[in-house]
């Protein structure tokens, strides 16, 4: 369940394919679905301050601060959002820069 | 502001009004931390996240990968304050290592004492004996707000 904001985020950034392409996928192989993003969930966490999670949200990926603040609301409420989603290169280094910030994220193939 | 710890000044800097004893206990935090970096104490579990939590192999790779980095950058926020624990006054780049340093310090405290997001609605009772290390996960927590907020205020 994403947000608007974060599906305009991802629209910016994401580098998937738009047209259909034809690929013969080996059964049950994930790796090779290359049409599935992978996304970045940050979870919420009872240490890490709203205003913090707001910050660096904008920090990181130059969300305004309504962005940042309407996804951070999502963590709090709901328990998780996603932030950034794309290719597995790009969301796993979003990944490990939220790490770096404290962040608690997850990644995994959409 | 009476109180106020942190506050960006005009030069885009930012000036750090702290008391000679909170000084000295900054100064104090970042070697305690340090010394526990090198051990796998299971409070430091939020300060190096499970990343695959559903896949095992794929997890322990990303933490082979990734763990030599992440110290790297939590070490060098610890050493930032130990630098300038005096300082009146802090670069962007400076304060951005406070506010890196406290987290750190806030991962590890707030994970030993299990804290809750309720943790602030009633009033530390004294026989309790967490009570000063909550104490100072509480002090640390203001005082890492007054940075975000200075910071905040610098961006766009």
């Amino acid at each position: 369940m994403r947000s608007a904001a974060t599906r305009r985020h991802n629209d910016r950034v994401s580098q998937t394919i738009e047209a259909p392409v034809e690929v013969r996928l080996p059964e049950g192989d994930e790796d090779y679905d290359h049409d599935r993003p992978w996304v970045v969930i940050v979870w919420n966490d009872p240490i890490n301050l709203m205003s913090y999670v707001t910050f660096v949200l904008r920090k990181l990926f130059g969300f305004s601060r309504e962005e940042a603040t309407r996804l951070m609301l999502q963590v709090h409420n709901e328990g998780k959002a996603v932030v950034s989603s794309g290719e597995k290169e790009k969301a796993e280094f979003d990944m490990a820069r939220l790490h770096a910030h404290g962040l608690w994220a997850t990644l995994r193939q959409d | 502001m009476p109180g106020r710890r942190i506050q960006r000044d005009r030069t885009g800097g930012y000036r750090l009004r702290l008391p000679a004893e909170e000084r000295d206990l900054l100064r104090s935090l970042p070697a305690q931390l340090r010394e526990v970096l090198g051990t796998d104490d299971p409070s430091l579990r939020r300060l190096f996240p499970s990343a695959y939590p559903d896949d095992r192999e794929a997890d322990d790779e990303y933490r082979r990968l990734m763990r030599a980095e992440l110290l790297e950058g939590k070490l060098a926020a610890l050493q930032v304050v130990e630098d300038t624990a005096d300082a009146e006054h802090l670069t962007t780049e400076q304060l951005e290592g406070w506010l890196g340093a406290l987290e750190s310090l806030r991962l590890f405290l707030g994970t030993q004492l299990d804290v809750r997001e309720e943790i602030y609605d009633a009033p530390l009772h004294p026989d309790d004996p967490d009570a000063p290390a909550l104490a100072l996960y509480g002090y640390l927590s203001w005082l890492q707000e007054q940075a975000v907020e200075a910071l905040s205020s610098g961006l766009r």
